[in-house]
């Protein structure tokens, strides 16, 4: 029997009652949003329970809203995949923009390693328990994250190109 | 500068100091790459070896860091193909049909079927490019410059067919939002049956140099396996997860492009060793070869190339010179203020090393807000250092080469 | 073989005799090292490929004298820079440039070694120029074999004019003390 949207969304809030919440089918996606500090044990639910057996993640990453209030700044984005019944389903966690952290889970999906790494490195946000949190991309001596939106995509001392020429001035946004 | 040179607080300088072998000799360290002439591509390995045989190992990237998706964010939607092509720049086409694909999918466009067909048949061409390379610089590595040489005449060919179809040879930039941009002429179709008539000899030929070659098989044969468990927990896709066993396949599991209507078999390995990894490729560029003859004896009639979407489509240009509307909707496609609703949307690819993902977030302005590269390459690579674990140096540069890392699909 | 269709490459300005041919020390050397160029090809990314496709049979980089590729820096002449060079690995292409033994030149292949290319961003260098002085630039992204073909034979009719005394020349150390390479 085919797994439905139905299903997942009554075992998660079954489970996890006001942690989970904002479910959504965008496009062919199922999605939901979940409480930071419970991320690891809904992942895991999703992983272990043996309807739901979303035993593959395809892919995390971070987003930045600066322009949203401070608790929701940033968000890490999970999204999980069950080959038996090719279901996919995307996890949001909504993280503060001071301090963003949230719960490694490396220990849970061995390819979350890296990924949480270049999120931090892109981002800053802090992974706790992940084994080795360093840079992976960029330089490591290099003391910002630059895929935040307040940093800018060219660098600021290069000296060969005019930014007059390219309709831009070096303080304003680059849009 | 990364790990050039080993602190004394390395974890290398500690377990050296602490073990001691009985015949007296230490443990040493050798530093692969970041320049190394047998790795494809710019990675480092800092390794800790017992003699011959390697303990450990530390891999460094970002190597050659773009910052694609920065630039992505910079950049009007149909700018972003030739971040795209430069990701796995093997097989590049595969790259920028997934993001017109994914476009085509937050937009809610249909293609027309001959459109599909004709994408079905460029991607598996690239995928066919793709193989040969990875199987052929495999043979480079194991001491046979013959294979490559003799290949890659024919990746020249399947060059001259992209650039009938789009000008280009290498970074293709291929395709529109609903289509391609131009029909393919009688040239590209003419290209392609000599290709089809020709490549099977050559790799029937490539094969037998190889498959049972007693050399060749004592140097792949066990050499770096992977159980299909640890591959699916280490994020495999593509050849090298089938290769241990397991059929997932995008094509198969979330058909796009019209995959559905054509008939094809994904090979599947047993050990997940290098040699079921080079025979899994092998297998598959005898599906791609069958499913592009599929898709040529299937094609529609017309010459129907692209959806009829004038909001994302550039108009042709006569139609500009005197219609009022194609000149507006020209000019407003040019400037990228092309109407995009407030969305998030996912959509994967099966490329040559696996499933590519585009997961995009867009604000309703003219570039996407965030668009991240899901890169095969830089998933599986992690699972490195555990599969040379134990195995003899020249081993790891073979399972490297196996495992068909390409630095831009790494490092983005 | 008086009616063959090869054209001889014309030799060198010199005076002919019985048994013997006297020219410039400078044209010999020059002749001797443009036609043996040993390449370290230095691939990190898409311009790789298209070398990979010029070393290839089709359009063979072997008929320059460059069939045997050095991967050691110390046994190379001619260093191929293809593909984009990261801020990262700057410093490793500027150890591998001061490895290599004099005389040695430079190629930049490709938009993203000359310029920094597509990626005008704050990882990526903006030219090796930067880091290393440059001979030929090959403009293309990635070029067409014929065009690093003819990057390569710019930089044979370089070496072919070059005095076997530049090396040791004022201008030449300047240039060297302006990288700061020793």
């Amino acid at each position: 029997m085919a797994l439905e949207t139905t299903q997942i969304q009554d075992k998660l809030v079954e489970t996890f009652g006001e942690s989970v919440f904002h479910f959504n089918q965008e496009k062919d996606l199922f999605s939901l949003e979940v409480a930071a500090d419970k991320i690891t044990a809904v992942i895991l639910f999703l992983k272990n329970d043996p309807t739901l057996r979303f035993h593959f993640l395809t892919d995390l990453c971070g987003v930045h809203y600066p322009d949203n209030v401070v608790e929701r700044q940033f968000a890490v984005v999970y999204h999980l995949h069950n080959w038996y019944e090719n279901k996919r389903i995307k996890i949001k966690a909504f993280l503060n923009g001071e301090k963003p952290e949230i719960k490694s889970v490396s220990n849970i999906f061995l390819c979350s390693n890296w990924m949480e790494r270049e999120t931090y490195d892109f981002y800053g946000i802090n992974f706790i328990g992940h084994p080795q949190l360093k840079r992976i991309l960029n330089m490591d001596e290099m003391i910002s994250h630059p895929m935040r939106k307040e940093f800018p995509m060219e660098d600021g001392g290069r000296t060969d190109k005019d930014d007059r020429f390219f309709g831009r001035t070096p303080q304003k946004d680059n849009k | 500068m990364s790990e050039l040179l080993l602190p004394p607080e390395h974890r290398y300088a500690k377990i050296i100091q602490e073990h001691h072998n009985e015949d007296g000799s230490e443990l040493s360290v050798l530093n692969l790459g970041p320049t190394h002439p047998a790795t494809h591509g710019i990675f480092q390995n800092v390794l800790l070896m017992d003699g011959e045989k390697i303990l450990e190992a530390e891999p460094t990237i970002g190597y050659i860091h773009r910052a694609f998706e920065k630039i992505a964010e910079n950049r009007p939607f149909y700018q972003i193909t030739p971040l795209t092509d430069r990701m796995n720049y093997c097989s590049s086409p595969i790259n920028n049909m997934g993001w017109w694909m994914t476009m085509e999918k937050l937009l809610d466009i249909e293609v027309p079927k001959r459109a599909q067909y004709l994408r079905v048949i460029v991607m598996e061409l690239a995928r066919i490019t793709d193989h040969l390379i990875c199987n052929s610089i495999l043979g480079v590595d194991t001491g046979a410059y013959t294979g490559f040489l003799y290949v890659f005449q024919f990746r020249e060919k399947v060059y001259e067919i992209y650039e009938e179809i789009c000008g280009a040879r290498l970074t293709t930039n291929m395709g529109r939002m609903g289509g391609f941009e131009r029909d393919w002429s009688p040239e590209a179709f003419r290209k392609l049956d000599i290709f089809l008539r020709d490549f099977p000899i050559a790799w029937k030929e490539f094969e037998n140099l190889f498959e049972r070659n007693r050399i060749f098989i004592d140097r792949t044969v066990n050499v770096g396996p992977i159980s299909a468990e640890k591959a699916m927990a280490y994020g495999f896709t593509g050849p090298n997860l089938r290769a241990a066993g397991v059929d997932y396949d995008v094509r198969v599991a979330h058909p796009y492009s019209s995959y559905e209507d054509f008939d094809f078999i994904v090979p599947v390995g047993k050990s997940g060793d290098t040699y079921d990894r080079f025979c899994v490729r092998n297998a598959e560029v005898w599906e791609s070869l069958s499913i592009i003859r599929q898709a040529l004896a299937k094609m529609p009639e017309g010459n129907e190339f692209h959806a009829d979407v004038p909001a994302y489509y550039l108009p042709p240009k006569e139609d500009v010179y005197h219609d009022m509307e194609s000149l507006i909707y020209h000019f407003k496609i040019v400037m990228g203020e092309i109407p995009v609703p407030v969305a998030e949307v996912y959509h994967s690819v099966e490329g040559g090393n696996g499933e590519v993902g585009f997961y995009l977030v867009t604000d309703g302005s003219r570039t996407p807000y965030r668009l991240h590269f899901r890169r095969p390459c830089f998933i599986y690579y992690q699972a490195y250092p555990e599969m040379i674990k134990g195995a003899m140096l020249s081993d790891a540069i073979v399972i490297l080469s196996s495992l068909n890392v390409i630095a831009g699909e790494l490092d983005a | 073989m008086s009616d063959s269709n090869i054209t001889m490459v014309a030799p060198p300005e010199g005076v002919v005799g019985e048994g013997f041919f006297a020219t410039k020390l400078n044209d010999v050397v020059g002749l001797a090292r443009a036609n043996s160029l040993w390449p370290l090809p230095f691939a990190t990314s898409c311009c790789g490929i298209e070398f990979m496709a010029t070393m290839a049979s089709h359009y063979d980089l072997a008929r320059f004298g460059m069939e045997r590729v050095s991967f050691s820096p110390r046994q190379a002449d001619m260093l191929l820079v293809m593909g984009t060079i990261s801020k990262k690995m700057g410093p490793i292409l500027r150890q591998v440039y001061e490895q290599m033994a004099e005389p040695r030149w430079v190629i930049a292949v490709g938009a993203c070694a000359s310029s920094g290319g597509v990626f005008d961003t704050y990882s990526v260098l903006q030219g090796i120029d930067k880091v290393i002085p440059v001979d030929v630039y090959v403009p293309g992204c990635p070029p067409r074999p014929e065009q690093i073909v003819d990057g390569v034979m710019q930089l044979q009719e370089l070496v072919k004019n070059e005095s076997v005394r530049r090396r040791s020349s004022p201008e030449y150390q300047e240039l060297l003390a302006s990288y700061n390479i020793k």
